[in-house]
């Protein structure tokens, strides 16, 4: 295969990896993304949903709490699209330490958060939901902002100026000669072909794997991994966002986001950066604690959780004896490697959150355009993404799309209200490339509302078929794929509500529809499964 | 848990936190089986319910289509209150584009009853001209074919007053012995026997009737959406009556509906569930329900006058949504000859005032039309039913005389009242 030339390869699409993409092109500069598995499938997509306006770290890390309110204002002029002005409330209880809230109030001041305090009656009759307990409260410019849709739109606009993407490739080595980085050997992740990228310079924006791409250039980069858990309640409990007026701790903001309402988060240290565990006490603490903000949200109907690992690096100068994650500051560094390390052609980013990820953008890119001699300044600040809507999002706004005929076509998943006509675009939109459902769900949402696939998945997986010409069995195994993906984000909660559509679905997916039979894993003489598919 | 979490999660809007979107509701309804206008209540109910925000205008107009039945909530396995759901949106509706003049006129029947009756002939008559028909459903959408009532030309109220002046009673010895009285609209204006048969049942029993003010139940207003209107009579019809309430004297009503909206829909759906509602409403029963539950009690005489005759019965939605089973059936099964059979069917299509709408009259005639074959299979010349909306409805498939169970209960005790013609007499013996 002959190599590929560009200018940049970017690697890593979460955010920053696609704020990057976006920024280079604005600049003129010919750039490449790669990413290993689909868009937004690391962090950035096992996210919480909460714009931060920067309160939550006025106190502890004025830094960080300054770049979120800049950033904040920025993305909301620049992907209203994906970004929902819920507003926020800053809420402390009884529980909760009485000097903090002072503190907190001068640190917010310092780094230019705007706060109102409001009264709890004023609060409560915004939010009924909040407890009676409520010793003092403030809002602040915090908003929801969907990662996905937020991601798809700096790809989509990085596309409009000629940049390209490549998902599903892993980078398997980098080219040297001599100091300097001058291309990849990247391995399609579905298909085990290989590819070569040459490359002026290489974005590591690999999120918790940077390390594992500075290594591929013999850099030791320290990324501490910070696992954290989450959980989607089927209803919005709140409509505006809800953080803990209290040193950041466990399981103390509720974000509305979409049709759910998010609660958040755990920090646990790992060792892997694709740890995803979620351990029972971590649902347990996150339950009770937004119990102790809004009453009773414990015995509502917990949708789906996963858990998402934060990439935490501190620099070898800074001297820091806690080791615990949420200790570490939550700023960003760009690490110039020709600098520290003498290497030429690749730049890392690393840390940081996705809510100052134009930024984090912004200042990788002027390192990297540095090294490619390239002087244009960044303009990404300036103007909404090209091709996109300058309202802010709606949740209601699905739902006036299907009424008013926006969105034609049979309703295929019911919960998150996605039509026959829209799967087959965003199947289209892959080319020849392979499409799982799972990619799907990420696109639409499919999948994601109450029923979790119950009864949408298999519809799907025949539309797959239809359009991609697949054999039955390919079918089968793509929607027995889908199912235990979604399985994996119902198994923590499997209590209740979750547990009664557990059932259900599993009924429908076994009993009528005979799934282990379809894919040929099961054997039912011998009553056995050919995979590990019941974990 | 807390007593603001359990309130919380009680709200009609919570419940849809329950829905494992199964279809039950989906399959049962009897709109979204004939027009495509209508995509279910699910799909407008709990799976809607998520996409929006409160406070802001509801984007779905198809839930207009709902009739507000009210089967989905009754058939729904996990609790969700779908058709409160649905009513509650409709009213977000409201609210944000307003009340159509056609759907206000429909909301105030209690007003166009009260000032109607002493021009009863004249309305009467006029009513019955195709022409007015046709000019009605072209100006206010009212359909021509929608089954109107008569003005009885005298209140059941005025008919009342006289009667207590006429015939003063001596006080009963204690509240046991009372019983109020709710009327509804349509007994007062249009019905009035159903209202005279209705006390003296009660009197025959040696009850002790009293009838307080009262106001339209807001039933019609609530279906409209038109929510501040139904919460004014609410408001009005729990102050006329919590006092009987607190003091243990139960409420009983000839018209189902209104009973519905008193027991469930003034907390469920208008959201008013202070203790005085709670109390109206614990102490609110279906006529038919209290004689059954006289009976249970062993305190209803069975001395009935036999009544040859088999009769088809047709349970209102608004009567299945009390939950209560069918009284009136296990009461009619006392008398003897008697045979009554429930009509297999689910709605007539009337709801209320949504088969009276233009648009959606032929919905409402498609939906009834179950009702129509049978009795017609079964050449059945008299229907009993409990609600006035569905008695109209099912005459005008089925040019059957429909009656209201309470006929037969007066007739069977051998009780008459003046300018009532019994439609089926029992034996004398």
């Amino acid at each position: 295969m002959t190599p590929q030339t560009v200018d940049v390869l970017v690697i890593g699409g979460g955010a920053t990896g696609a704020a990057a993409l976006y920024d280079l092109a604005r600049r003129g500069v010919r750039a490449l993304l790669v990413e290993q598995n689909d868009f937004t499938t690391g962090t950035s997509g096992r996210y919480h949903g909460l714009l931060h306006s920067g309160g939550r770290y006025a106190v502890r890390d004025p830094e960080t709490a300054q770049e979120c309110i800049a950033e904040n204002t920025i993305l909301r002029r620049i992907t209203p699209f994906a970004i929902e002005d819920t507003g926020g409330l800053f809420v402390a209880t009884l529980d909760d330490p009485a000097d903090f809230p002072a503190q907190w109030v001068t640190g917010c001041a310092a780094a230019g958060i705007p706060t109102e305090q409001l009264t709890p009656e004023q609060a409560r009759a915004q939010e009924p939901a909040l407890t009676p307990n409520i010793t003092a409260v403030y809002r602040v410019p915090d908003a929801s902002v969907d990662s996905f849709d937020l991601i798809h739109g700096f790809i989509a606009a990085a596309r409009t100026y000629g940049c390209k993407t490549l998902i599903y490739h892993r980078v398997t080595q980098l080219i040297h000669e001599g100091d300097t980085i001058v291309g990849a050997r990247l391995e399609d992740t579905r298909t085990g072909a290989t590819r070569i990228i040459h490359a002026a310079c290489i974005l590591n924006a690999a999120g918790p794997w940077v390390s594992v791409i500075a290594g591929l250039a013999g850099i030791a980069v320290e990324v501490k991994f910070d696992r954290g858990a989450m959980i989607a309640m089927n209803m919005r409990w709140v409509n505006t966002i809800v953080n803990r007026l209290r040193p950041a701790a466990d399981g103390d903001i509720l974000v509305p986001v979409g049709a759910v309402c998010v609660l958040g988060t755990t920090s646990v240290m790992t060792d892997h950066p694709d740890d995803y565990r979620i351990e029972p006490w971590e649902v347990s603490k996150i339950l009770n604690e937004a119990e102790a903000v809004v009453p009773g949200i414990r015995y509502g109907r917990a949708l789906r959780a996963w858990a998402g690992v934060r990439p935490l690096y501190e620099s070898p100068a800074a001297h820091h004896n806690d080791t615990a994650g949420r200790a570490v500051m939550r700023t960003f560094s760009v690490l110039d490697h020709a600098a520290l390390h003498g290497v030429r052609g690749l730049v890392t980013v690393v840390g940081g959150k996705l809510t100052t990820c134009r930024l984090m953008a912004e200042q990788t890119v002027d390192v990297v355009c540095q090294q490619i001699g390239v002087t244009a300044p960044c303009t990404t600040a300036r103007e909404v993404l090209p091709g996109a809507t300058t309202r802010y999002h709606r949740l209601d706004q699905r739902l006036h799309r299907l009424e008013h005929g926006e969105t034609p076509g049979e309703l295929i998943c019911e919960c998150e209200m996605v039509t026959r006509p829209q799967i087959e675009q965003a199947i289209a939109a892959y080319g020849d490339q392979p499409v799982a459902l799972d990619d799907l769900r990420r696109d639409l949402r499919i999948g994601m509302g109450p029923c979790q696939g119950g009864f949408c998945s298999y519809r799907a997986a025949a539309i797959l078929q239809e359009v991609k010409g697949h054999s039955a069995l390919e079918t089968n195994r793509a929607f027995a794929a889908f199912v235990r993906e979604r399985y994996q984000g119902v198994r923590p909660l499997l209590w209740g509500h979750q547990l009664r559509q557990f059932y259900l679905d599993e009924l429908i997916y076994r009993r009528t529809l005979g799934l282990d039979w379809l894919t040929g894993d099961y054997d039912p003489h011998e009553n056995v499964y050919a995979e590990g598919d019941h974990d | 848990m807390t007593d603001n979490a359990q309130h919380l999660i009680d709200l009609t809007a919570f419940t849809a936190d329950h829905c494992l979107k199964c279809n039950i509701c989906t399959a049962a309804c009897p709109v979204a089986s004939i027009t495509p206008l209508f995509p279910g209540p699910k799909t407008v109910g709990p799976q809607a319910q998520r996409m929006r925000l409160p406070g802001a205008p509801s984007p779905d107009h198809s839930i207009d289509y709902c009739s507000g039945c009210g089967i989905c909530t009754l058939v729904c396995p996990h609790g969700v209150r779908v058709m409160e759901i649905n009513t509650q949106a409709k009213a977000q509706m409201t609210a944000t584009h307003g009340i159509s003049l056609r759907n206000w006129f429909l909301s105030r029947n209690e007003r166009w009853g009260r000032l109607g009756t002493p021009f009863a002939p004249l309305i009467n008559f006029g009513l019955r001209l195709w022409l007015a028909r046709w000019f009605a459903e072209k100006a206010v959408k009212i359909s021509a074919r929608a089954p109107l009532p008569r003005w009885a030309g005298y209140t059941f109220r005025g008919w009342w007053k006289k009667q207590v002046r006429q015939h003063p009673r001596p006080a009963p010895a204690s509240d046991a012995q009372r019983v109020v009285y709710f009327h509804g609209c349509s007994t007062n204006t249009y019905e009035p026997h159903i209202g005279k048969l209705a006390v003296a049942v009660l009197e025959h029993l040696g009850l002790y009737v009293e009838i307080p003010p009262q106001t339209c139940c807001g039933l019609p207003a609530q279906s409209n959406g038109d929510f501040k209107a139904a919460r004014r009579y609410a408001r009005k019809n729990i102050a006329f009556l919590v006092d009987y309430a607190r003091r243990g004297i139960p409420i009983v009503g000839t018209s189902a509906s209104c009973m519905t909206a008193i027991k469930g829909d003034y907390q469920h759906v208008l959201g008013l569930d202070d203790p005085d509602a709670q109390l109206v409403a614990e102490h609110t029963y279906d006529f038919m329900e209290f004689l059954a539950k006289l009976h249970r009690e062993g305190k209803l005489p069975t001395d009935f006058h036999p009544i040859e005759r088999e009769l088809p019965y047709h349970a209102p939605c608004q009567l299945k949504a009390h939950g209560m089973g069918r009284p009136a059936l296990d009461v009619l099964d006392l008398i003897p000859g008697l045979r009554c059979w429930e009509i297999d069917a689910d709605c007539c299509g009337i709801a209320g005032t949504y088969g009276f709408k233009a648009e959606k009259r032929a919905i409402a005639e498609t939906v009834g039309k179950p009702i129509a074959e049978q009795v017609e299979a079964a050449s059945a010349e008299v229907v009993v039913c409990d609600t006035e909306t569905c008695r109209w409805q099912i005459t005008s498939l089925t040019n059957a005389t429909t009656i209201h169970p309470v006929e037969l209960v007066a007739q069977a005790y051998g009780l008459t009242v003046d300018r009532y013609t019994p439609p089926v007499t029992a034996r004398q013996m």
